[in-house]
């Protein structure tokens, strides 16, 4: 015989939970006090909701494995939202516990009362609302089980606080089988389906692979690399699949979409059969739907059925895991690859001479101050790809930033690359890369920000010395929400409306007094022995703040609106 | 095109939320509900009627089944189907249109279920189609109240939506 909040405990240890992320509050402290009295799940405290969904988000994300949340009712739920749809856009396994009033005082709009349920229910995979202590394994049981599954997701599990108390014991078990009549995600495509796909790329001549993060969370990085070395067509990894390809491989043609290389673009534009795995066809992606691969014959491997046909209609669509159906096709392909036709071959081979035609552009170039006193944000990331040997684990926030971090840091590995790509939740950067550090303590993690996002979970700095986080902040400062900016330099006549950032904090001394080290660098001369710097300390969080050029704008970029895929801004006023 | 849809759900508390919210979340319109409990007390059977085009319908379908209460879904017009709607309608009658009204509704096979002096209840079963027909045979009368009870649907001969 337990309490709910002891079940609710070893429910928890019986998922192998070791990590939980949350802050107290009334209607969890049953749950508080069971956590005290164990020591196989370790709890971190935040000093905001908000940042313990990140934290188990960035843990997920590099781990895969679902992040645990732990927070109270009313404000403690609502601050968890953000993070749950962060989660929810970028299909990130995630079981959010959340406190409720006490039975008697729902819907009586008691102290700390929200719907939780309800105002979660447009970004969660699924929700639990408990009603009795013997609810609770079964709930745990399916919350993580849905949470993993097919398309992961965030779950939330509701408890009102009368349900953890310790003074009632109920019987307890964990179920040890589950089978949930109305959930049964995909196991494997359909042989007939990956016949067609193959066939498909036999007959291609300009091919291209488009991989999203599917590719990484359904763990088919190693079955996407084999299959795209055999048959040796040209890739490109969407923002949330970076790492799924080697992009230092000579087939990877970078990140493609808004701001995607000119060679991801122009191939994508110009393919006559696109592979689409684990990808979605999302916005910033397409551009201009109507005009989006106007030549191609398109496969689309997915696990999720709605993903398939939502916005772009799939010409030979695949339902079932990323991983299973790889396989598939490597089997199919190696039978049949011998009997490509030559003039296949050869048509391959010209599509190859054309990709090499628009590489040689070097869209990516970056053109240092001529005067040598201004650096560039691009500068930056690339002088901590040379120093980290391109083996961190970079975490981001959203804006220019993140842009050139994924542009200017190629991620030869999955899951080392951490950013909110659907929800661009600024304040995700700092928050996600504690929860990587967390999971793997001897890595080196380094957070991408910028002087806005920094700010929108800056208060972690607190969490970062409570737990002696050594992370690495790398803070592009250019004074401005650059990314607001450089919109309204394109398309607002250069009114910059609430776009600066006045009254910026001193970031140094703001990180000293939380026990950090801070470094302030402003000259190009200085960059490598700053940053060399702060990655020699290793037992501490090192704050670089990096005073960029203001006025950079983030290229390629495609043209809007109606514009296609090979409509892209290059540089200031230079279009293709 | 109006789309017939109908879902098997497990009868528990949130998932007609969870049905409706999908609607209003993805902008798509529903235009008569219904739903009850069937003879497996852990299922309900829902049925919805809303305007889509092939593309907007498989989307529909395809995200009503990733709700993971949902069971199972037919959108029934996609091939033949029975479909019934109930309907109670409050006429204002004065002497001389009583019979006229009860002609009416002898004619559309429905029955005044309640009188007044001065008010039939007339109550009335078919597809929507034939309730409407009703509602404009009636223009010449003072309706009063109208309230339906949403359409249900089954496919015809051996197609059902069991577990």
């Amino acid at each position: 015989m337990l309490s709910g909040a002891d079940i609710l405990i070893r429910s928890l240890q019986e998922e192998n939970v070791d990590h939980v992320f949350g802050y107290p509050g009334g209607a969890v402290l049953h749950i508080y006090d069971a956590l005290f009295k164990q020591n196989k799940i370790h709890h971190f405290l935040v000093r905001h909701e908000q940042a313990a969904t990140h934290m188990a988000d960035g843990y997920a994300r590099a781990t895969g494995r679902a992040g645990c949340v732990l927070v109270t009712s009313g404000p403690g739920a609502t601050n968890a939202i953000t993070g749950i749809a962060t989660a929810y856009m970028d299909s990130i396994p995630m079981v959010v516990i959340s406190g409720q009033v006490q039975s008697h005082l729902i819907g009586t709009d008691s102290f700390q009362e929200t719907d939780m349920i309800g105002i979660s229910r447009p970004i969660v995979k699924h929700s639990f609302m408990i009603k009795s202590a013997t609810e609770i394994p079964l709930a745990v049981k399916k919350a993580f089980y849905i949470a993993t599954s097919g398309r992961p997701g965030p779950v939330v599990i509701d408890i009102p606080k009368d349900i953890t108390n310790p003074a009632d014991l109920v019987p307890y078990e964990y179920p040890k089988d589950l089978k949930l009549r109305s959930y049964m995600p995909a196991t494997k495509g359909h042989p007939g389906q990956i016949k067609k796909a193959v066939s498909m790329m036999m007959e291609a001549e300009r091919p291209m692979i488009y991989a999203g993060g599917g590719v990484i969370q359904g763990n088919g990085c190693e079955q996407l690399d084999q299959l795209t070395r055999m048959l040796g067509f040209p890739i490109t990894n969407t923002l949330m699949g970076l790492g799924a390809y080697p992009a230092t491989d000579k087939q990877f043609l970078g990140m493609l979409g808004m701001h995607g290389t000119l060679e991801a673009n122009n191939a994508m534009h110009h393919c006559d059969v696109l592979i689409a795995i684990g990808a979605r066809f999302d916005d910033r992606i397409t551009n201009t739907v109507s005009k989006f691969c106007p030549q191609a014959k398109i496969i689309h491997v997915d696990v999720d059925p709605a993903s398939i046909s939502k916005t772009v209609m799939a010409d030979v669509p695949i339902v079932g895991p990323v991983e299973s159906v790889l396989c598939e096709m490597i089997d199919m392909v190696r039978q049949v690859i011998g009997q490509r036709k030559e003039e296949k071959g050869k048509a391959l081979a010209a599509w190859w001479e054309q990709i090499e035609l628009w590489k040689s552009q070097n869209c990516l170039e970056v053109k240092a101050d001529p005067a040598g006193s201004i650096i560039k944000p691009q500068q930056v990331i690339q002088t901590l790809y040379k120093l980290t040997h391109g083996d961190a684990v970079v975490t981001s926030d959203v804006g220019q930033h993140q842009m050139f971090a994924a542009l200017y840091y190629p991620f030869d590995k999955p899951r080392k690359w951490i950013n909110s790509g659907g929800l661009g939740t600024m304040g995700f950067g700092l928050p996600s890369a504690m929860g990587v550090q967390i999971a793997f303590p001897k890595e080196q993690v380094v957070c991408v920000t910028g002087e806005g996002s920094i700010q929108m979970n800056i208060q972690e700095l607190s969490t970062c010395a409570q737990y002696g986080l050594p992370i690495k902040i790398i803070n592009l400062n250019n004074r401005a929400l650059g990314m607001v900016k450089q919109w309204q330099d394109m398309q607002y006549e250069g009114r910059h409306s609430h776009s600066y950032m006045e009254s910026l904090p001193n970031f140094v001394a703001l990180v000293e007094a939380y026990g950090h080290v801070g470094i302030q660098v402003a000259s190009p001369g200085e960059l490598d022995s700053a940053m060399e710097q702060a990655l020699a300390i290793k037992d501490k969080l090192v704050f670089l703040d990096v005073l960029v050029d203001p006025e950079e704008h983030v290229y390629p970029m495609l043209v809007a609106p109606d514009g296609s895929m090979r409509d892209m801004w290059l540089s200031k006023g230079v279009r293709t | 095109m109006r789309r017939i849809i109908s879902l098997l759900l497990e009868n528990e508390s949130g998932a007609l939320s969870r049905v409706i919210g999908l609607f209003a979340q993805r902008g798509y319109n529903i235009e008569t509900l219904a739903v009850a409990p069937t003879d497996d007390e852990t299922l309900s059977r829902l049925t919805l009627t809303t305007v889509a085009t092939d593309e907007q319908s498989e989307q529909i379908t395809k995200q009503l089944n990733k709700l993971i209460e949902v069971i199972k879904l037919v959108d029934l017009t996609e091939g033949e189907y029975v479909e019934r709607e109930l309907m109670l309608i409050k006429i204002r009658v004065s002497g001389l249109d009583q019979a006229e009204i009860k002609r009416t509704t002898d004619i559309f096979r429905g029955q005044i279920v309640d009188i007044s002096p001065t008010i039939y209840t007339v109550q009335l079963i078919g597809t929507s189609k034939k309730l409407d027909a009703f509602i404009n045979a009636m223009a010449e009368f003072t309706v009063i109240e109208v309230v339906r009870s949403g359409v249900s649907g089954l496919s015809r001969g051996e197609k059902v939506l069991c577990v």
